[in-house]
């Protein structure tokens, strides 16, 4: 049954005014813990989500009052770099105004969760005031744009994140509700309309995804965006980057017609061409995506329905000019590399674990107080990975060894005991505050893990990197779908099984159990794990593994996730 | 019979009215129709409480829904509007906004339901799918149902609701008109045939059901009273302070079920009780009292323990236990106390210690029958109603907040509040009997009203606003609420917010107290709408306030005066005179304790 109307979050848009709606009433609504319902579509933008403590909400609701909300709020950080101050700064938000923790995002960002509708205000000014901002950290825009976090190529690494800032800035929304609405800025809309020249009045049909990425290391899964740049080294030199287009993560159980997708590669463009590049993109899915269906509306769906090669010619027309032929790029893999690495201009950089992207004081491991405390004491930088973790980065070498003192001091250091396992491991938030959560994702996984580990260990594989990612609900923020193993909550305490990933992030896993329970999960994976230890060639990745070993179905393109080709 | 057509002249009666009406009378003899007309035109003339409440469910099809993801809700509205198409009166809610315990008066009733996780039921139907579980549930021997369940068939417990939903129906007496249908995540077709199903057995199905309204008479003399209470069953007692709160306040329905008990909102329920067994057995430890010691109280022999336990005030001291305890024990603090003059270090010492506090801190040595004797019988805890009895007619709502306290270092009880927080469960009884309270009324339909009730004071504002959205009163209704914490102690906040909503509640200000860092009260808020209260006081509005007369009666009264002070530029003490006018007018109502 396909319908023609636009969606209702299209007609929230129109109507907002750029963004504005009847947010500024809504917060002043002294009844009710939440904001308009229209409005909680256009907070997003502002990187502002409605939540409620899911624990308690039937307890709320017998007793008569409305559920505990309270707000998520995102702050956008381009290739996760911010200064220590800025750490600081955030480090004060969260005591203050949120849980007393801080939450590393799968995008480089950082989340705060908790917060109430009265200390809104306060605490996105509070983010202002540091220079970092909550615009289009969440919406139908263009989101936080990623890069990699460890410089290894000091130079090279360095340029890509000027592009990246750069892309950014380019594709940062212009409406002047923000300021208005948060900042007690004028009121610029009655003395001139605003005018979004790039995204129009309704923005784009759904979340736009940008990365960076400098192979070999994959880190931010360039291919699991719905827009990536692959840099292409060439003699020591950054050429330019291959372009990928069309990845992305979301699907919803038991609708065939939703999938995730890697990213392709469109051509390639020089590092002059890049924001120009992206705009065309942009506007391309801005005037053909689907606007009609929020399941269908992102741009992976718009170039499966309507080809590559008419997506390519579309980019170009808007371009005027052509893209260039794909440069050969290898990826060994998308996790992070841990401890310290020095980069090729003598500085050093700490890759800290951090479980689940969770920064808290928890028993012995006080990981909020210790990096409140190496804030202050180091002025160089921190850089937030995609795979949650935090980089404390530009160290000098005689500083070094301060700065260890202070990770074990605070308990943090990366522990010897962890796993390759759980080093290799995401989890997204899910309950109790994610709306969206089926089942529990970052305070489960973990036990899960202890489990498995047991498993791998009795097969001598726990030195072994195997990426096993959790979500709590099919849209994958923790980008399961790429995993060695993913497990997507389908219900309170059971989960999909993805298997046959690649550990680059460059192939998809397929289903392979459905609604399992732990026993079930455990009863699947051990045979399996057993197998790898014994038949696996040299070097062989699990995911290939489970691949050749023909386990699963070897998943060629997204729009087979759910059936494919009988030869596959 | 002549069918009355709308629109061909000029009728008083809108076209809802029109239908009602039609359908009221449809299918009565000559006879009845004759009986119908002179009873209607003695309720013009004598203004007399209406036989009929507005609205009776069961005459027409009433359609619930409980749906997660809006698919049930939309099969729900589609059938609704074809049913109203074909002329049928419909009803369509979702099961959030039901009255569950109303279910037993339905006649007819399509249920569409979804499953969501592993056989959950949606978020607003889980308050009814637990209510329908349980022991609670009604027998349903005038009900016929339909059941349409939606679910996604590949979790195992797929329609689940649905099904239970189903089953539990007819286990409770109702007629299963069609087999459960059960639709997977392409319910379109399956949902289409069902509603066309539905569709076609309606008229029969009205047809035959369509008697003549169930009359229900107000007046009329119920066999239980102060002498005679009624054991009245607890259907519910659910705390509705959070979590974090500081309060324990109970929201407590009893059924009224069989015993012709009447009452008007602003009325209050006399609560029999007994004192926390803590308690008792510390007075007993306190003496070394055996507990099946013999002692009279009244004319009837019994037990220290039974005594202290149901027949004495324990916990509130009066001026005769003081008395007798002062000679005791020759406290001397206590007999200077006694003295003329006195009066307000008295009063305050009476305020601030239960009976246990006096006992310990002047020991003195009685006789068990000495001590029994001088404690004055227990009486009967009053509590505002909470509820309008034609929105509920047979039940009886409380707001009670537990009263539970340290002092002297030991633990403290209200008597009355923990008996029947702590120690009475649903499904126990409770003894009650009906206080009317006719200088707290609710006022003509059209007049507005300012209610100011904060804390468990908003209990018969509930009543209030229930009733007259009962009666579809005209007039508006504005709320003053107040508590420690937004978060956690707004007590009803959903039914207000609904209100709000359905323009049932105009205005609604509240003041909690601790989310700042300075105190705010009700009557802040009273004064920085001086001059809206003014205006509505000018358009003829009653003022009610109800809650804590030490503190807040006072504040508020002050407030209210220096209101009318400003807005009419008077003196503050012809202000005073003004609010003394409006009291004497009824104008100015308050239920303070």
């Amino acid at each position: 049954m396909s319908d023609p109307v636009l969606t209702d979050v299209e007609r929230i848009k129109a109507n907002s005014r750029h963004l504005r709606g009847t947010l500024t009433a809504s917060l002043d609504d002294p009844l009710t813990g939440a904001i308009a319902d229209d409005d909680t579509q256009l907070s997003k933008f502002h990187g502002i989500y409605q939540q409620d403590d899911r624990d308690i909400r039937s307890e709320r609701k017998r007793q008569r009052l409305e559920p505990a909300y309270s707000f998520m709020i995102r702050a956008r950080i381009p290739g996760g770099v911010m200064t220590t101050g800025q750490w600081r700064a955030m480090d004060r938000i969260a005591l203050k105004h949120a849980n007393s923790t801080i939450r590393l995002t799968t995008r480089q960002a950082i989340q705060f969760h908790g917060v109430i509708k009265k200390n809104l205000k306060t605490s996105i000014a509070a983010i202002n005031q540091s220079m970092l901002d909550t615009l289009a950290a969440c919406g139908d825009v263009n989101r936080n744009v990623m890069a990699p976090p460890l410089p290894f190529l000091s130079e090279i690494h360095r340029a890509v994140q000027s592009h990246a800032d750069a892309l950014s800035t380019h594709l940062t929304p212009k409406t002047g509700a923000y300021h208005e609405i948060w900042l007690d800025g004028e009121k610029v809309e009655s003395l001139q309309p605003d005018v979004e020249p790039i995204y129009g009045d309704t923005y784009l049909p759904r979340k736009f995804k940008t990365a960076f990425v400098v192979p070999p290391q994959n880190d931010t899964d360039v291919f699991a965006q719905d827009l990536g740049y692959v840099a292409i080294v060439e003699s020591g030199q950054l050429v330019g980057y291959n372009v990928t287009v069309g990845g992305g993560m979301g699907m919803s159980h038991g609708e065939p017609a939703t999938y995730p997708r890697l990213g392709e590669v469109l051509g390639f463009c020089t590092p002059e061409q890049v924001t120009a590049v992206a705009e065309a993109i942009v506007t391309t899915q801005r005037d053909f995506g689907d606007r009609t269906n929020r399941k269908h509306a992102r741009l992976k769906y718009t170039i499966d329905d309507r080809g590559i090669d008419w997506f390519r010619g579309e980019v170009e027309r808007r371009l005027d000019s052509r893209l260039g032929v794909p440069r050969p790029h290898a990826f060994v893999g998308n996790g992070d590399v841990y401890g310290w690495q020095q980069d090729d201009s003598g500085a050093w950089h700490y890759t800290l674990f951090v479980q689940n992207g969770r920064v808290a004081d928890i028993a012995d491991r006080r990981l909020l107080s210790g990096l409140r405390r190496i804030a202050t004491t180091h002025d160089g930088e921190f850089r937030l990975t995609p795979n949650q973790n935090l980089i404390i980065s530009n160290v000098p070498a005689d500083k070094k060894d301060t700065i260890a003192a202070l990770l074990s001091e605070y308990g943090i250091e990366n522990s010897e005991q962890a796993t390759q396992l759980r080093l290799n491991s995401m989890a997204c938030v899910a309950f109790p505050t994610c709306a969206l959560a089926m089942a529990e994702s970052e305070r489960y996984l973990p036990s899960l893990i202890d489990r498995l580990d047991e498993l791998l260990a009795k097969v001598g594989l726990s030195g072994d990197a195997i990426t096993i990612r959790m979500t709590g609900c099919p849209n994958g923020c923790a980008r399961p779908y790429i995993a060695e193993i993913g497990l997507v909550g389908k219900g309170p305490g059971t989960y999909n099984l993805y298997l046959g990933a690649g550990f680059a992030g460059d192939r998809l896993g397929c289903l392979y159990r459905d609604n399992a329970d732990e026993n079930e999960i455990i009863a699947a994976l051990s045979p399996l794990f057993a197998a790898y230890a014994g038949q696996r060639r040299d070097s062989e990745r699990f995911g290939d593994f489970i691949i050749r070993q023909r386990v699963v179905r070897e998943i060629t393109a997204g729009r087979f996730f759910h059936e494919g080709p009988a030869d596959a | 019979m002549s069918t009355l057509a709308a629109g061909s002249i000029a009728l008083p009666l809108d076209n809802e009215q029109l239908a009602q009406l039609h359908q009221v009378v449809a299918g009565l003899s000559a006879g009845q129709l004759q009986w119908v007309s002179g009873y209607t035109a003695g309720l013009a003339a004598a203004d007399i409480a209406p036989l009929v409440p507005v609205t009776e469910p069961g005459n027409g099809l009433t359609i619930l829904y409980g749906s997660q993801t809006g698919n049930g809700q939309e099969i729900a509205e589609k059938l609704a509007d074809q049913a109203r198409t074909k002329g049928f009166a419909t009803t369509l809610k979702s099961l959030a906004e039901f009255k569950h315990t109303s279910l037993k008066r339905e006649k007819l009733v399509t249920f569409v339901i979804s499953t969501h996780g592993e056989g959950d039921p949606p978020d607003d139907a889980e308050l009814f799918h637990e209510f329908i579980l349980s022991s609670q549930a009604p027998k349903l021997p005038n009900l016929r149902y339909f059941v349409l369940a939606l679910g996604d068939s590949s979790y195992v417990n797929y329609c689940q609701t649905g099904r239970e939903l189903d089953a539990r129906l007819a286990e409770l007496g109702a007629e299963r008109l069609e087999t459960l249908v059960e639709c997977d995540l392409d319910y379109e077709d399956a949902a289409r045939d069902w509603s066309t199903k539905v569709l076609q057995k309606l008229p029969e199905l009205l047809q035959a059901g369509k008697a003549a309204p169930h009359l229900r008479a107000i007046a009329g003399t119920s066999m239980y009273d102060k002498q005679r209470p009624f054991p009245a069953k607890v259907l519910v007692n659910q705390k509705i302070t959070g979590a974090a709160s500081s309060k324990d306040v109970r929201h407590i329905e009893l059924s009224l079920e069989g015993s012709g008990l009447k009452y008007e909102p602003g009325d209050a329920l006399a609560v029999i009780v007994e004192n926390p067994p803590q308690l008792v057995e510390q007075f007993l430890s306190e003496f070394g009292f055996a507990a099946t010691s013999v002692v009279t109280v009244g004319e009837e022999e019994t037990t220290i323990e039974d005594a202290l336990s149901r027949r004495l005030e324990i916990t509130v001291p009066n001026l005769g236990f003081l008395r007798v305890w002062s000679e005791h024990s020759h406290a001397a603090e206590l007999q200077e106390l006694m003295r003329p003059g006195h009066q307000a270090e008295l009063s305050a010492f009476m305020d601030s210690h239960q009976i246990i506090d006096i006992i310990r801190k002047y020991p003195a040595t009685l006789r068990v029958e000495e001590f029994a004797s001088s404690l004055r019988k227990l009486s009967a805890r009053s509590y505002s109603i909470a509820s309008s009895q034609t929105a509920n007619p047979d039940e009886v709502h409380l707001t009670v907040a537990a009263l539970r306290y340290n002092a002297f270092d030991t633990e403290h009880w209200g008597a009355a509040s923990t008996h029947i927080a702590d120690r009475i469960s649903e499904g126990d009884t409770l003894s009650v009997y009906v206080e009317p309270n006719p200088r707290f009324r609710l006022p003509e339909n059209d007049k507005p009203i300012i209610m100011i009730g904060p804390g468990t004071g908003v209990a018969p504002f509930r009543a209030f606003v229930e009733e007259r959205a009962e009666r579809d009163a005209s007039g508006k209704n504005w709320l003053i609420f107040g508590d420690r914490n937004f978060s956690s102690d707004f007590l009803y906040q959903l039914e207000w917010q609904r209100y709000l909503t359905q323009g049932r509640l105009h205005r609604l200000d509240v003041a909690f107290s601790r989310d700042q860092d300075e105190k705010l009260y009700v009557q802040q808020r009273i004064r920085e709408n001086g001059a809206e209260i003014y205006s509505w006081l000018e358009g003829g509005a009653v003022i009610y306030v109800c809650g804590d007369a030490k503190q807040m009666a006072g504040d508020v009264d002050r407030a209210l005066a220096e209101v009318i002070a400003i807005q009419s530029n008077i003196s503050t003490s012809d202000a005073n005179l003004h609010l003394k006018e409006l009291r004497r007018e009824g104008r100015y109502q308050r239920d303070v304790y």
